[in-house]
């Protein structure tokens, strides 16, 4: 017998020997104003309950929420991942995968998807930020997963360090990102997108969640103060003036050779050629 | 009466002549003749990057640091502060941003590699096209394709000398390659980073190489190439007057001198354009190399495309022998495919002249499309590289155009072989319908889309006879017939190296016999004596 039922099972006998003894002593005189105090103790205690102003409209407002959220999700996400958010053929479960998840996946327009293509790609978002957050509150009710991280936890401004993030960012981003975060290949069409105009909030949700092909970096991995390193230094290079003229996309030796064939060669072949014309 | 300057300019040309007897040399040759076009002024281009690249690495060398001792960068870019980066790396971030002008520099001495390279590329494309490389041009035509090689090997020198992490992972990939040499690769990596990769022995050993050696050994060939074109004399492209026995253009001064002096200037100015409105090889946002790290997008510069193009192609074969591993996969596209690609384009003029059997001297240019199987040769070649350049950004093409990668690869791995055969059909085609065009214009004149009705009711299109001179472009080049190959004899008993004269005549066929028949004088006259 487990422990949870002996314990049942006493706590009846207790009340069962109460009840007994109470029913016994029924007719004793102190009986009367005897129950009126326990009555009188037990009115105002659910009275206290009930009436306790933060803790019940919190509440009550937090499953009005999930409740919201639980509407958006039943019309927007339940055709692909299922009713209960259990998932399907085409569409993971969501139990579990926290409101970090949510609000990375929703807020920059990933889901819910365009079409059935290799990958959810950044696009306008479709909903509200207030419906964000009842859906990301509904997913987190299922089950407990990744929080979104608060301002204060994400002040990278005081607690990131840029020249440790960009070496952190070589280290583990870059060879999907590329060097200057502007994105790379994937295998089959699927891609590591750029980082640019990316909200800080999201890209440590991303970390922390690993949405489709990113892997999961987590706090032992690379701990919260590297994560705000990291963003630190994406938003400097963001920021960063274009140092020696028009930065070609930041993608390297590609568009420069082709800068230099068509603009270099291709103006100096065109004044070979003035050049070249009979004087008239 | 002479002016006081006219009597010092005289003084000192006197002074000069006096002593080295330069007068009736620099009477002659300045006078010497270059026919003008523009096409000629490609090498120029080329010539003209170079004298850029040395004047502008001179400058950078005042600051470069060529060695890889490890510190820690405490500068003027704040993001990298603090960070463990080479001696090599710091000095091109203090050229970057501390040096005055030193960032222009740096993208003034890269724009101009990149342009040395294209003027190259595109000067040998004329030179191809229009068969200047035919004799006595073929020592000049190898002297070439020497310095594009070595013009490929310097410029790739020079983009890993900064190192940073672009330039570190294209030096990994040449130890890749150097080591992919059965038995001897390792041996030789070792050789040639003093140990393992990176070491510390790497960038000043290159830089040695960089900005000594090979600017060395092409300026000596520069020298050898122009005193040849100075010695055999310019070729010319065909017209009236125009023969193989003379040259028709300006003099050396003044025209082609000011030509040519303000023509350096103009792509100089190009390139210093560049340099200051351009970003090129952004060295601070790759970071400093580490063999841990890598950046998706990893590319060499456009020169070095097609052969990253060609290994990212290739697919994964390899051969065990003998407790060796023998990398097809890196071998192939590596270092067999170039050195079949740059033995074939050195050896070339000698395949031609061999199979046709001309053993003249050519100082009138070809006109592409008289020359059908070369130039549909060349077209083949550059279809060739031009795919494998392609797949050298398959990655950035993907993410730009919303394609897989995957696709790009097979789609460029089919096209390599599909598409330079196909490329040589279409040129033939196009040139032998160019030379039908031709012959048509010659006999009966240029459409002039006026229509006549005559009084019978009849329409004509009016046909204007095109003039002398263009007629004797049209037809001034000679057309030869194959060779070929020797029968067996009256006794029935084949001629000696029987294989080697039916390649000959093979090939000869391929080269001398398509041709569309040049109109004749008596063509002309039976046309003009006729109805039109």
């Amino acid at each position: 017998m487990d422990r949870a039922l002996r314990l049942d099972l006493l706590g009846e006998v207790i009340i069962m020997a109460l009840f007994k003894w109470i029913s016994g002593k029924r007719r004793h005189r102190a009986m009367a104003p005897g129950m009126l105090v326990v009555a009188l103790f037990l009115i105002g205690g659910i009275y206290s309950i009930a009436a306790t102003p933060d803790n019940a409209t919190a509440s009550n407002a937090r499953s009005a929420l999930i409740e919201e959220g639980k509407n958006i999700f039943m019309r927007g996400c339940s055709s692909c991942h299922g009713l209960n958010a259990e998932g399907s053929g085409i569409a993971p479960s969501l139990i579990g995968v926290g409101a970090a998840s949510v609000d990375f996946q929703v807020a920059t327009g990933r889901m819910p998807m365009a079409d059935m293509s290799q990958q959810a790609m950044r696009k306008k978002p479709v909903y509200s930020p207030e419906e964000i957050a009842a859906l990301a509150a509904y997913v987190a009710s299922l089950a407990p997963g990744p929080a979104i991280p608060t301002a204060e936890q994400l002040n990278y401004e005081r607690d990131g360090n840029v020249a440790e993030g960009g070496e952190l960012f070589r280290t583990n981003c870059a060879m999907c990102h590329n060097a200057a975060a502007q994105g790379g290949a994937l295998t089959a069409g699927k891609y590591a997108p750029t980082l640019m105009g990316v909200e800080p909030v999201h890209i440590y949700e991303a970390m922390i969640t690993g949405p489709q092909a990113m892997p999961v970096f987590g706090d032992q991995a690379i701990t919260p103060e590297e994560k705000l390193s990291i963003i630190k230094w994406i938003k400097s290079v963001e920021s960063e003036g274009s140092y020696g003229g028009a930065s070609l996309g930041k993608v390297g030796p590609v568009t420069e050779g082709l800068l230099g064939w068509v603009l270099g060669l291709g103006s100096l072949i065109g004044i070979a050629v003035w050049l070249a014309t009979k004087a008239r | 009466m002479k002016t006081r300057r006219e009597k010092i300019a005289g003084g000192v040309a006197n002074f000069v002549d006096e002593r080295t007897g330069a007068a009736k040399w620099v009477k002659k040759n300045l006078q010497k003749v270059f026919p003008d076009h523009w096409s000629f002024m490609l090498g120029e281009i080329a010539l003209y990057s170079f004298i850029i690249l040395l004047l502008s690495g001179t400058f950078l060398t005042f600051w470069f640091v060529p060695s890889q001792e490890e510190l820690i960068y405490n500068g003027s870019y704040t993001p990298l502060n603090g960070v463990k980066m080479s001696a090599a790396y710091e000095s091109t971030l203090h050229i970057s941003f501390d040096v005055r002008g030193g960032l222009l520099m740096r993208q003034v001495h890269h724009w101009a590699a990149l342009l040395f390279l294209a003027a190259m590329v595109a000067h040998l494309l004329r030179v191809f096209f229009t068969g200047a490389f035919r004799k006595p041009r073929e020592i000049n035509w190898i002297l070439g394709v020497a310095l594009l090689t070595l013009g490929i090997v310097e410029g790739f020198l020079g983009y890993s000398l900064p190192d940073d992490l672009l330039s570190g992972t294209g030096i990994r990939i040449a130890q890749a390659i150097i080591q992919a040499l059965p038995v001897i690769g390792t041996y030789l990596a070792f050789f040639a980073f003093g140990g393992e990769f990176p070491g510390e022995l790497f960038i000043p050993r290159i830089y040695t190489v960089h900005v000594l050696l090979i600017p060395g050994i092409i300026l000596a060939l520069i020298t050898v190439h122009l005193m040849l074109v100075w010695y055999q004399k310019h070729t010319q492209y065909p017209g009236p007057g125009r023969t193989e026995k003379n040259v028709v253009g300006y003099p050396l001064l003044p025209v082609y001198m000011a030509k040519a002096g303000g023509f350096f200037f103009i792509v100089f100015g190009v390139t210093v354009l560049l340099g200051a409105f351009a970003q090129i090889n952004p060295i601070w946002i790759f970071g400093p190399y580490t063999p841990t790290q890598i950046s998706a997008g990893s590319q060499p510069d456009w020169y070095m495309g097609w052969l990253d193009g060609l290994v990212r192609m290739s697919p994964p074969l390899e051969t065990h022998a003998f407790g060796y591993t023998i990398s097809w996969n890196i071998l192939l596209p590596g270092l067999i495919l170039p050195g079949i690609i740059f033995t074939g384009m050195a050896l070339y003029p000698f395949i031609e002249a061999w199979a046709t059997g001309d053993k003249r001297e050519h100082h009138l240019l070809d006109r592409p499309r008289n020359a059908p199987t070369r130039t549909a040769i060349g077209a083949m070649s550059l279809t060739f590289m031009v795919v494998a350049l392609i797949n050298g950004g398959n990655d950035l093409i993907a993410t730009h155009f919303s394609l897989s990668i995957n696709q790009i690869m097979w789609g460029t791995r089919i096209s390599i072989i599909l598409l330079p055969p196909l490329a040589y059909i279409i040129t033939k085609r196009v040139c032998l319908s160019l030379q039908r065009y031709d012959r048509e214009l010659v006999l009966h004149g240029r459409e002039t889309g006026r229509l006549v009705m005559l009084p019978h009711g009849e329409y004509i299109e009016v046909h204007e006879p095109i003039s002398p001179e263009k007629a004797y472009l049209l037809t001034q080049h000679e057309q030869r017939t194959p060779l070929e190959a020797p029968g067996a004899d009256a006794n029935g008993v084949a001629p000696r190296g029987g294989i080697k004269s039916k390649v000959r005549s093979r090939l000869s066929k391929a080269l001398l016999g398509e041709q569309i028949a040049k109109p004749t004088a008596e063509d002309v006259k039976a046309i003009e004596s006729g109805h039109h």
